[in-house]
């Protein structure tokens, strides 16, 4: 499935992925899929409870090159 | 979604870096959708003035407090190895380095989240603050307000 819409949050510190990443989730659709970029090694453990907790589906989450990519689908 | 969940933290600390725990986990609660209060009491208060010079009627003793406190949320020290001053700067350097958010930022961005910033009254009254040298569009309350929230909270911190 195509990510709907990106989110770069590369650089970005704690607590502003999950801050950025709620700001645009909002904006989207159920079932829509939100690609997020991020630097923070935080931005692992707090994506994927943000996602359970608001009921989004983390569909995939990798790393290359300490650039994480997350692909959330929203719930 | 299930109703909405809270988070209320009482700041009652004056230092820098406790501050900002209290409002990095406060705008992180307002990421989880929760409804966010923080209660600013004694020191705490302090996140709260404005840097500028506010002039108002005052008696002595309320002035010397005034003088002594700092004035506003970048110009408080921090809890370990203040130095006279010398730890806030180095800390704000590393905090630069890190890309990580500044407390009057994070203040910011805790109002742009729609957090709710309460002042303590009757503690205002201890320390000499009047409402013209805190920031605009705080609420104002006492200790009932703070429970009233509190009390149907999901998370609560003293801090």
């Amino acid at each position: 499935m195509n990510a709907n819409k990106v989110l770069d949050a590369k650089g970005l510190a704690c607590p502003m992925p999950v801050v950025r990443a709620r700001k645009v989730m909002k904006e989207m659709e159920t079932g829509e899929v939100l690609e997020i970029l991020a630097t923070d090694k935080g931005s692992v453990a707090d994506l994927a409870a943000w996602s359970k907790s608001g009921g989004h589906d983390l569909l995939e989450q990798k790393e290359e090159g300490g650039i994480f990519t997350f692909r959330i689908q929203k719930g | 979604m299930s109703e909405t969940k809270r988070t209320t933290i009482v700041l009652f600390s004056g230092d820098y870096d406790k501050a900002m725990a209290a409002y990095i986990i406060a705008n992180g609660a307002a990421a989880y959708d929760h409804q966010v209060t923080i209660f600013h009491t004694f020191w705490g208060l302090n996140a709260l003035r404005k840097d500028e010079l506010v002039s108002v009627k005052k008696g002595l003793l309320e002035k010397v407090f005034g003088k002594m406190m700092p004035r506003g949320a970048n110009k408080m020290g921090i809890s370990k190895m203040n130095y006279a001053g010398m730890g806030p700067k180095m800390i704000k350097h590393v905090m630069k380095k890190h890309n990580a958010m500044t407390l009057p930022q994070l203040i910011e961005l805790a109002e742009e989240q729609d957090i709710k910033l309460v002042a303590c009254t009757m503690t205002m009254d201890l320390l000499g603050l009047q409402q013209d040298e805190l920031l605009d569009g705080i609420e104002y309350a006492g200790v009932a307000a703070y429970l009233g929230d509190a009390q149907d909270g999901n998370v609560n911190l003293f801090i």
